[in-house]
């Protein structure tokens, strides 16, 4: 059975694109079929995070329209053949996504892929209303930040209250994720850290994935961060947190600092 | 450069992602409303040509672009079914290439 999740936040900035590529990417990797879709119209950027930003014809918009069919549409990832991506439109208005539209496309993918990955646009709008409303479960990503924190709050209110899971009377599975943990700024005391930021949102956590310079790397290259042969701290809780998706019970690791002599040697190179 | 950036200096991403956001605002400022309206048109009147003459199944039909610094490549494959029997199918392959300049 397929499953549809969506990636959301409310606030923008806090990692949903990265996560919905890595998220992707490792899930393709155990074997399984992915289709990550940007639901971002008007300001796409999930093309350009996954690397095939040269490669897009038709998008999600095309498709609703009628423009284009759906495997037009889906551009196969060179690297992981059996992850594919569907863009947003870069030129629509926003009003172009239908409910109806969206859901026959999504239960289309339905059919042909285990898992649909939708990367939401931030706020609560119709793109963010969208992006979750046919979803079975969510990925609230969350910086430990009080900001961010009091958008996932609202997020998972709408997550409960418009989705169509929870308009039919059932629960929505929402889970935690904390991306951009400061290692050494949670040491100090100086940043929430996740007792925190559990007890405030109290959904599962999903991991936590702490701050790298390897997801601006992998940013800059066009590659999720998770498809690499030696795979960065970061990489590893994306990992994790995407077997922990598929059921599998692996224990959180709380990312913690490292002073070895080569990352201070390392820090000062920088 | 300091030493230290000299000494541990391996692939830097900086270039890549320069050049990728070089070709991608290219292509994005010059075609206003993106080039995937063209490739659209483009698509829609080579099937229609090629519909006088033997039907074609929308599904079969695959667009292909690689947008680069000087030139794109659009390439246009179409799966269609032999004459003689429905079994067999033939390819038909389009591909162009054309230039940033050009367009404008």
């Amino acid at each position: 059975m397929a499953k549809v999740i969506v990636v959301t936040s409310g606030k923008g900035g806090v990692g949903k694109t990265t996560t919905t590529a890595a998220i992707g990417a490792a899930l393709a990797q155990t074997g399984q079929k992915v289709v990550v879709i940007d639901f971002d119209v008007g300001l796409r950027n999930l093309d350009l995070v996954m690397g095939v930003e040269r490669r897009v014809v038709f998008d999600f918009v095309n498709v609703i329209q009628g423009e284009a069919t759906l495997s037009q549409a889906l551009i196969q990832d060179k690297r992981l053949p059996n992850l594919s991506i569907l863009a947003a439109s870069q030129t629509r208005d926003k009003d172009a996504l239908t409910q109806e539209g969206v859901g026959k496309i999504i239960e289309e993918l339905r059919e042909k892929f285990d898992w649909i990955v939708c990367d939401s646009p931030a706020g609560i709008e119709k793109g963010a209303k969208l992006a979750m409303h046919f979803a079975d479960q969510a990925i609230v990503v969350t910086n430990p930040e009080v900001s961010s924190v009091r958008d996932s709050d609202r997020i998972i209110g709408v997550l409960d209250s418009t989705t169509e899971i929870s308009v039919n009377g059932g629960k929505m599975e929402k889970f935690l994720l904390i991306t951009r943990y400061d290692p050494n700024r949670a040491a100090r005391g100086d940043m929430l850290n996740t007792d925190d930021v559990l007890d405030i949102l109290s959904i599962p956590l999903l991991g936590i994935i702490p701050e790298s310079p390897e997801i601006l790397k992998a940013s800059n290259v066009g590659a999720p961060i998770t498809i690499s042969d030696n795979p960065s701290a970061a990489a590893q809780a994306y990992i994790a947190a995407a077997k922990r998706l598929q059921g599998e019970d692996i224990a959180i690791n709380i990312p913690t600092e490292r002073k070895g002599f080569f990352d201070w040697l390392f820090k000062r190179s920088h | 450069m300091s030493f230290f950036t000299k000494l541990f200096q391996r692939k830097n991403s900086a270039p890549i992602a320069k050049e990728r956001l070089q070709i991608l605002l290219a292509h994005e400022r010059s075609s206003k409303g993106g080039d995937s309206d063209l490739l659209y048109k483009l698509q829609q009147e080579i099937l229609k040509v090629i519909q006088r003459h033997i039907s074609v199944d929308q599904d079969k039909v695959q667009v292909k672009v690689d947008r680069n610094t000087d030139f794109s490549t659009l390439e246009i494959d179409i799966e269609v079914p032999q004459q003689t029997d429905g079994n067999e199918t033939t390819n038909i392959h389009i591909a162009s290439s054309h230039s940033l300049e050009k367009n404008e």
